[in-house]
């Protein structure tokens, strides 16, 4: 097998053994929309790390984490509904990290790598990153998997029981960002929400506790990474949407059981 | 123990947006005692329970927990997503208690057969007292709960406020109580507070209901009500025997 092909595998799945359980939160605290509108920022987050010379693994978790915080912030200034606040932010970000990127003089970017992915020009160098950001995020899940589940069923609740809400919340803007940082790069800004969502979704009908359905879910994202590839492969499509394709054919498959309770 | 204060608010106001929404509130809540708030939709009931729950800190006064408070809270709703697939145990079991626990609470309240159903599955009846389980899982000296009967018919009110009665009593904890129904929680509470942004009036509940601050909000309709059903009616509101037949009585010329 060619090196190449190796690498965007085993990026391919780092990636989705994260994808999994963070998957289940945004479907849990129904956070769709707001994972697509942290993944737009992250094409921002390119733009400006190109645009000011840093690096772009930093920008493009930091940008979506600095809109995350301010989402926050406007929330609770109450101004308008969070619905709408995500419309405009999400959109905005998307568009402006296109004008910026346009606007770069030197540079070629790449856009439809940027907004589909690349997996197959992942570099080693990628896949230690990968690793390192996967790590990170399941040894913080795993630390915090009992306040995560239990800030979701009902805040005030937690905290009255002790739970500091919104340190655990943080975090998990946190995780969101990490993640969306690293499966950039496999499935693009425009497809990464799919990733997340759609596994989870998947797993739901097969599991009965949250534990379960997060295993489960990284199960079913591992297995539609090596099936998009192999699509992929063999009939000379794009990977990133190949990867969606494959999820959304699992989750029709799943539609066929009985939801489990 | 008994008449020690738990919760000792001071003077204590807190505004939204420059809208006062909680005026001058002094209150003491203690041990082994019942207390009812009731108060009007926008009366600032539910940010008076996040003042005392410690979720929200007020804009000036002062509200001192005593050293020992230890508080059990049961929500006023609570919507979890179906797609979390949890069981009413776990439930219980995210309060950091153990298994044995779990099950020893939910056969308090009366709902063991449902341990193993998933939590969204539970009736409104049942929701209540699950999460009411929750509440005195961790051995709480005081209870606070918010709208305890809300979508719950008038049997299982009735059931829910003896239950929580019974509690207070075997767990010799105070209790606060949201009602925006003074009607029902009448012969269960010790002491009303009567809340609308400042504190209309407290006291005994007889003496509330009496109170003119209290009838200028909610009118006389709610006046005591004690009177034992043990019978049925007909549609016309005429009384039915135990096999719902109808007796003559006075005024009847039918067959």
């Amino acid at each position: 097998m060619t090196d190449f092909l190796l690498y965007a595998l085993l990026a391919g799945l780092g990636v989705a053994l994260v994808a999994g359980p963070l998957g289940c939160f945004v479907v849990w605290r129904r956070m769709a929309y707001f994972g697509d509108t942290l993944a737009h920022s992250a094409l921002l987050g390119v733009s400006i790390g190109v645009l000011l010379n840093i690096n772009l693994s930093i920008t493009v978790a930091a940008i979506p984490l600095l809109m995350a915080l301010g989402l926050v912030y406007l929330e609770q200034r109450g101004i308008l509904s969070l619905d709408t606040l995500l419309g405009i932010l999400s959109h905005s970000a998307l568009a402006t990290g296109l004008v910026l990127i346009s606007l770069l003089p030197d540079v070629r970017v790449d856009l439809m790598s940027l907004l589909f992915g690349d997996l197959l020009s992942v570099t080693l160098n990628d896949l230690w990153v990968i690793y390192g950001v996967a790590g990170t995020v399941v040894a913080l899940l795993l630390l915090l998997w009992k306040p995560l589940i239990n800030i979701t069923v009902h805040a005030d609740l937690a905290a009255v029981e002790g739970v500091r809400v919104s340190a655990v919340r943080t975090a998990l803007m946190l995780i969101t960002a990490l993640v969306i940082a690293i499966a950039m790069k496999i499935v693009g800004v425009l497809l990464i929400t799919a990733l997340l969502i759609i596994p989870a979704a998947t797993a739901r009908r097969i599991s009965n506790t949250p534990e379960g359905m997060a295993v489960t879910a990284s199960v079913i994202a591992m297995l539609t990474v090596v099936m998009g590839l192999g699509m992929s492969w063999y009939a000379d499509t794009p990977a990133g949407p190949s990867v969606v394709v494959c999820a959304a054919l699992l989750f029709m498959l799943s539609l066929l059981f009985r939801q489990k309770s | 123990m008994m008449n020690s204060p738990l919760i000792t608010l001071d003077k204590v106001n807190k505004a939204y947006a420059e809208r006062p929404v909680l005026q001058n509130i002094s209150m003491q809540l203690m041990q082994g005692e019942i207390t009812t708030l009731i108060g009007p939709n926008g009366a600032g009931k539910s940010t008076l329970v996040k003042l005392i729950l410690g979720l929200i800190k007020p804009d000036s006064g002062s509200v001192t927990p005593a050293p020992q408070l230890n508080i059990g809270y049961m929500p006023q709703k609570i919507s979890i997503d179906p797609s979390l697939p949890i069981s009413t145990c776990r439930f219980l079991q995210l309060a950091n208690t153990s298994h044995k626990e779990c099950h020893k609470a939910l056969e308090m309240v009366g709902i063991s057969h449902l341990a193993k159903s998933p939590i969204q599955s539970l009736s409104g009846g049942e929701l209540q007292r699950a999460l009411l389980a929750r509440a005195i899982l961790r051995k709480p000296n005081f209870l606070v709960l918010d709208e305890p009967v809300q979508g719950v018919d008038v049997t299982g009110q009735n059931a829910l406020y003896k239950m929580i009665g019974e509690l207070s009593k075997s767990l010799n904890c105070g209790i606060l109580m949201v009602s925006h129904d003074l009607h029902l929680v009448m012969s269960a509470t010790d002491k009303v507070i009567c809340l609308n942004q400042h504190i209309c009036c407290q006291g005994h509940p007889e003496q509330v209901t009496q109170d003119p601050a209290y009838i200028d909000i909610f009118g006389q309709t709610t006046a005591i009500y004690a009177h034992q059903h043990d019978h049925q009616h007909s549609i016309h509101g005429e009384v039915l025997d135990d096999q719902g037949v109808h007796q003559h009585g006075e005024g009847c010329n039918h067959d």
